[in-house]
């Protein structure tokens, strides 16, 4: 890959982070109430005025605000994102917690959406307007358009209200097993929320996968091979489908980066103790110090992503691995 | 429909290698959604309506006329890239199979060179790759003397004029000028040592100052082989330069077939004539006698599918030579009025001059 181009998309991603630094900081100043004081309203009620003025000194909210910026800039830059005012406990561990639940939920939904998204997609376009492309694309139309909290109700009354195949919520049953078992426990714990994302994110993959190859399918170049009597696998396996994917790798990686930030609603309908549902009581909190901290963690992983799939793309497409 | 082309004079056109015989293709017509609902219909647009020509062994055939009269349909109907609506193609008095399966020794035969070479061209292969791609799936002929794959590639690398062609192997197509992708389109056909070449305005998209070259490439191709060229091209010109014989295409249809001085030089169709005072002639140009609506193959006239836009008709010279009445109203084949040389038009039969 050309370096000018890797140079030229981290120096992008640098200033979108540099951007959402400052905007984090403003965000959160320009606010009516100085943030502390407002909290002290909120969830924190049980701070004395003391630590109160502790926070804000050690926040640096005490300061004028070219000041507050430096120490926050700071702060951030070397990880130290204040308490929870609601836990007492240090934002990342609360924070270091939550991840992982939501990463193995969004992250399991994310692989298996995609898989069936483009194996769906590869299949209806070539099949163009086929029982399979016509089924499978009025459903990707209906799942895309519909809110995830609504599919999650429907699968929780379905399957947990009626058949009471799996589990209500949360992550496991707390029973204490070990090995197996609770390995077994967390699946049966994950399987609804999962599906849900999966349907909530399915239709989408399909749709772009299959509008993808449908394009390519028009190219001179597929049309070529065909006139040379490639059988037609081999015209979808070697000509078709790798042009068709890059783009939609691409796509699919973006959305990567919205995946901590995806499941809030999920979460909040499972009970499922993520991101999600971290972010959902500190906002009904005012945890202040946790909110800042997952806003600053959604928007890194956004420009991470971001920044992944421009290289990934660099790194396979010959036209842009040279330049 | 149209009649059987006449028989050839087989001493002087040589041996018959693709033979189309009244092909037809139509394209459904579209509506939108909400007009079909409505129960409207589209107009089946006729593409390609009664083609019949003839491809014979080393010639180059050049399909001439206006945007939208369907060569590059006729030239994927010859490709087995459609399946025609009515009609035969036959190569070597073999008609084609049906199935891709059988058609396979057939896309060994007949290769084709495509108008934009970026476009026909995989951005993700190799130029090696590329080449072989049709070795690959036809297998390298063996016999005494073998050559391996790579020998093979190499060798048609250079006769499409990219040496030394190791240098190529493994650049991508980007890494090329408009003129070597061409050229490496040219060398991806000529691979499998086909019998015939079917180029679809093969130098249209490209620079002025390689179309030469293409052009020259492609007419050098002959040297020492029979292969047979169709070209296709809006540009009769170009026709002109390259070309033994130029069938003349209006509104899906053949209205003029002969070898390239008669019907570029005494044009017997008022369609052809009209074609070629739109070329621009060295020593002023003359302006084009061409007016009217362009062709419209879903609603195609009938009689002569000419006569709306025919200056002859225009002039009243028609009504005066007392053919309007069948130009309007009775439809017509090609004819025979000189060796080799057919015209479908009602002047013929009375030595008019177009
Ligand atoms: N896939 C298609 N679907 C519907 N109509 C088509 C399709 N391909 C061609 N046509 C129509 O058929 C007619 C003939 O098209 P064709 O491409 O064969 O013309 P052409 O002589 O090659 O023109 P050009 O010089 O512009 O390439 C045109 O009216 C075109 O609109
Ligand atoms: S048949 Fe009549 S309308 Fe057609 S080209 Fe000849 S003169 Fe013109
Ligand atoms: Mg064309």
């Amino acid at each position: 890959m050309g370096r000018k181009y890797l140079a030229r998309k981290t120096l992008h991603a640098l200033a979108t982070l540099a951007f959402v630094l400052a905007f984090n900081f403003f965000l959160f100043r320009v606010m009516p109430g100085d943030p502390v004081r407002l909290l002290a309203r909120g969830a924190a009620t049980h701070m004395t005025p003391q630590r109160i003025a502790e926070i804000e000194h050690e926040q640096g909210l005490d300061r004028p605000l070219p000041q507050q910026f430096v120490v926050y800039a700071k702060n951030t830059l070397t990880g130290q994102f204040g308490i929870s005012f609601v836990t007492n406990e240090s934002v990342t561990s609360v924070i270091g917690r939550a991840i992982w639940p939501t990463v193995l939920l969004v992250g399991s939904a994310t692989l298996i959406s995609t898989f069936f998204g483009l194996w769906a997609g590869i299949k209806g376009a070539w099949g163009r307007g086929s029982l399979f492309d016509t089924t499978s694309l009025f459903g990707s139309l209906v799942l895309y358009s519909a809110p995830e909290g609504w599919l999650g109700m429907i699968l929780l009354i379905i399957f947990v209200g009626t058949f009471h195949w799996f589990p209500a919520g949360q992550m496991s049953s707390n029973t204490g097993q070990t090995g197996i078992a609770n390995v077994l426990d967390v699946l049966s714990h994950l399987f609804l929320p999962c599906m849900t994302l999966v349907l909530g994110y399915i239709g989408e993959y399909t749709i772009i996968m299959r509008s993808s190859l449908l394009e390519v399918m028009g190219e001179d170049f597929v049309m070529t091979a065909r006139a040379k009597g490639v059988p037609d696998r081999l015209v979808r396996r070697s000509h078709a489908v790798p042009n068709a994917l890059l783009p939609t790798l691409t796509l699919v990686f973006y959305s990567f980066g919205f995946i901590l930030g995806g499941s809030v609603i999920v979460e909040a309908v499972y009970s499922w103790p993520g991101l999600g549902q971290l972010t959902y009581r500190a906002i009904q909190d005012l945890d202040y110090n946790v909110i800042q901290a997952v806003f600053l963690l959604f928007s890194l992983a956004v420009i991470a992503f971001n920044l992944a799939a421009d290289i990934t793309y660099g790194y396979l497409d010959p036209r842009v691995r040279e330049a | 429909m149209s009649d059987p082309q006449p028989e050839p004079d087989v001493a002087e056109l040589g041996v018959p290698v693709v033979e189309v015989e009244d092909l037809e293709v139509n394209f459904k017509g579209r509506v939108g959604f909400f007009a079909g609902l409505l129960g409207r219909k589209g107009f089946d647009a006729k593409a390609v309506d009664g083609v019949s020509i003839t491809l014979y062994e080393g010639e180059v055939l050049a399909l001439a006329g206006e945007s939208g009269c369907g060569k590059t349909t006729t030239a994927r109907a010859i490709m087995g890239l459609l399946i025609p609506d009515a009609g035969t193609i036959r190569y070597r008095g073999e008609p084609l199979a049906r199935s891709r399966r059988g058609l396979r020794g057939y896309r060994k035969q007949v290769q084709m060179v495509f108008q934009d070479p970026t476009a026909a061209l995989n951005p993700r292969q190799t130029i090696y790759e590329i080449v072989a791609e049709a070795l690959r799936i036809h297998g390298v002929p063996g016999g005494p003397d073998a050559k391996t794959e790579e020998q093979l590639v190499a060798r048609a690398l250079s006769r499409a004029g990219l040496r030394p062609p190791e240098r190529f192997y493994l650049l991508y197509p980007h890494e090329l000028s408009g003129g070597q992708r061409q050229r490496v389109v040219i060398a991806g056909a000529l691979v499998v040592d086909p019998a015939v070449i079917v180029a679809d305005e093969p130098v249209s998209n490209l620079d002025a100052s390689v179309r030469g070259e293409i052009l020259a490439l492609l007419m050098k191709l002959r040297e020492g082989s029979r292969i047979s060229i169709l070209i296709v091209t809006h540009d009769l010109g170009l026709a002109w330069t390259v070309a033994d014989r130029v069938a003349v295409m209006y509104l899906g249809r053949v209205v003029e077939v002969g070898p390239a001085e008669e019907v570029l030089q005494r044009p017997k169709h008022p369609y052809t004539k009209a074609l070629l005072n739109v070329v621009p002639e060295a020593g002023g140009t003359e302006r084009p006698i061409l007016q009217g609506e362009p062709p419209d193959p879903t609603r195609i006239p009938k009689g002569c599918r000419f006569h709306p836009r025919c200056p002859v008709v225009a002039s009243g010279r028609a009504e005066r030579l007392g053919i309007l009445n069948r130009c309007v109203s009775e439809d017509l084949a090609l004819e025979e009025i000189a060796p080799g040389h057919d015209v479908a038009c009602y002047l013929k039969g009375l030595g008019e001059e177009p």
